[in-house]
């Protein structure tokens, strides 16, 4: 099966319209790295939030370390703010098991006590493993759980979903 | 076959840094840079080595290493157990292996080993469960690999790569752990030019078989280089025939300003510690702005952190 899945750039928009409505003046977007980062990315500028984007490495808090090592490119994660009493928007691209974002909230937590965390995703694919859910989510869909869904950015920046 | 490395490649023990692939250099380099940050947030530690113990093994006192090594497996939140072992009652290899099956019998996942007498580490490397890493800590004059990674962290920071560098390693290489690790380091990274100046007494014989340039001049060893790593002298060097006095090596071969004047205006200059002030380095110059003396400590720790998670993780070899 390939079906054609819709454009990431048109998603972006819709997330961004959703979004913007709940931004406070406290809120601070984090990307989970890598496809989360890129999704952050964009809706850092069309949502013109004035705080710095923040960008999470989860590879020190994942579950499967002991059965798969390290992660072979670890990434620096960078929050540039105090997340004190702040509210979190985290940001990745696609939503399966949860288990990337549990890593990540644990993350966050040790760099401060934020007053909220929302979760935006691109992609809710469902299968969930954990009690995590989008507060928003670009498209909903089920995808057997062979297949992958994967976002991919071309040098110019351009951001395509696909199935594989 | 490397005992360092598992079937896949990945590093399964730290032993010296001698044979190691710059691919895995490289990527304990690139990790320890991610840890960086984990020093300065609120929670400083990472959950990743979550009930695993490692013991700090040491049949050589050293302080300092012993607790780099502690607060990088704490920040990792792993229990870590300290055993300073009296070399005395522990001379013999099969005192050493009963000490170590005792603690592998307490769940030991990783021993950290420094010992006076050279391939300590390896032969309890050797010796342990597939599921044990050992890291050498420094064992007599052979390696002291972690600290040959810090140096190279340094560098890279200061110089943000190594195929252009010119590195200058000055002072008994003959009696230096840490030269050793430095030089196959320097080597594997690519550094183009890698020299070492000290008097013939305190270089091995063969040196320059390691691919270094050597120099018994500081004007002409120094010039024109981009980093200088001072060693270390021991004062008990000074007392035997090696060398005449403490002032007359001061005079040839401790860094003043007006010999790191030689090197490249924006040369590094880096030491392991502790310096001997006036002797080997002028306070002048171990204060002064070219000295990346101070913040290695920070990098001890990340580097340290980052070649723990490396071995640590994964299904056991």
């Amino acid at each position: 099966m390939h079906a054609s899945l819709p454009d990431a750039n048109t998603l972006i928009a819709q997330l961004a319209a959703a979004i913007a409505p709940n931004l406070t003046p406290e809120t601070v977007i984090v990307g989970i790295h890598t496809g989360g980062v890129w999704v952050a990315e964009r809706l850092h500028a069309l949502l013109k939030c004035a705080t710095p984007l923040g960008t999470l490495d989860i590879s020190f808090y994942r579950d499967d370390f002991s059965r798969i090592g390290l992660h072979p490119q670890v990434k620096p994660s960078t929050l540039p703010v105090d997340l004190e009493g702040r509210d979190i928007l985290l940001v990745d691209d696609v939503l399966h098991s949860g288990r990337t974002v549990r890593a990540a909230m644990n993350e966050l937590f040790d760099y401060g006590r934020p007053a909220t965390i929302r979760l935006a995703v691109l992609v809710d694919r469902g299968d969930h493993e954990l009690p995590i859910r989008p507060d928003f989510a670009g498209l909903t869909l089920t995808v057997p759980n062979h297949q992958n869904i994967n976002l991919s950015r071309l040098d110019d920046g351009h951001l395509t979903l696909s199935l594989a | 076959m490397n005992p360092q490395l598992n079937q896949d490649g990945g590093l399964r023990h730290l032993l010296t840094l001698d044979g190691l692939p710059r691919a895995i250099l490289t990527q304990i380099l690139d990790t320890a840079e991610s840890f960086m940050d984990v020093g300065e947030r609120e929670v400083k530690k990472v959950p990743l080595l979550r009930g695993k113990s490692i013991f700090n093994l040491f049949f050589e006192p050293s302080t300092r290493t012993r607790t780099t090594f502690e607060i990088a497996a704490k920040r990792l939140s792993a229990d870590v157990v300290n055993l300073n072992i009296s070399t005395s009652s522990q001379t013999k290899g099969e005192a050493i292996l009963d000490t170590v099956d005792n603690l592998a019998a307490m769940h030991a996942d990783m021993f950290i080993v420094r010992h006076s007498q050279s391939g300590a580490a390896h032969f309890i490397a050797r010796n342990v469960a597939p599921h044990i890493s050992v890291i050498n800590a420094g064992d007599g004059r052979h390696a002291h690999p972690t600290q040959g990674l810090l140096d190279m962290f340094t560098i890279r920071r200061f110089k943000g790569d190594f195929h252009n560098l010119t590195v200058a390693i000055v002072g008994d290489v003959l009696h230096s752990r840490v030269a050793r690790s430095q030089i196959h380091a320097l080597t594997t990274l690519g550094v183009p030019e890698v020299r070492v100046i000290a008097p013939k007494t305190l270089l091995p014989t063969g040196v320059e078989q390691m691919g270094v340039k050597v120099y018994h001049d500081m004007t002409a060893g120094l010039a024109g280089c981009d980093v200088v790593i001072m060693l270390r002298l021991q004062n008990e060097r000074m007392k035997g025939a090696l060398l005449p006095s403490a002032q007359e090596y001061f005079k040839f071969f401790g860094l003043t300003p007006e010999k790191l004047a030689y090197a490249k205006p924006d040369a590094i200059v880096m030491h392991p510690g502790p310096m001997n002030r006036g002797v080997e380095i002028d306070s002048e110059v171990a204060d002064g702005p070219q000295s990346v003396i101070l913040p290695r400590v920070t990098y001890g720790i990340a580097v340290r952190m980052a070649v723990m998670a490396l071995l640590a993780g994964g299904p056991s070899a």
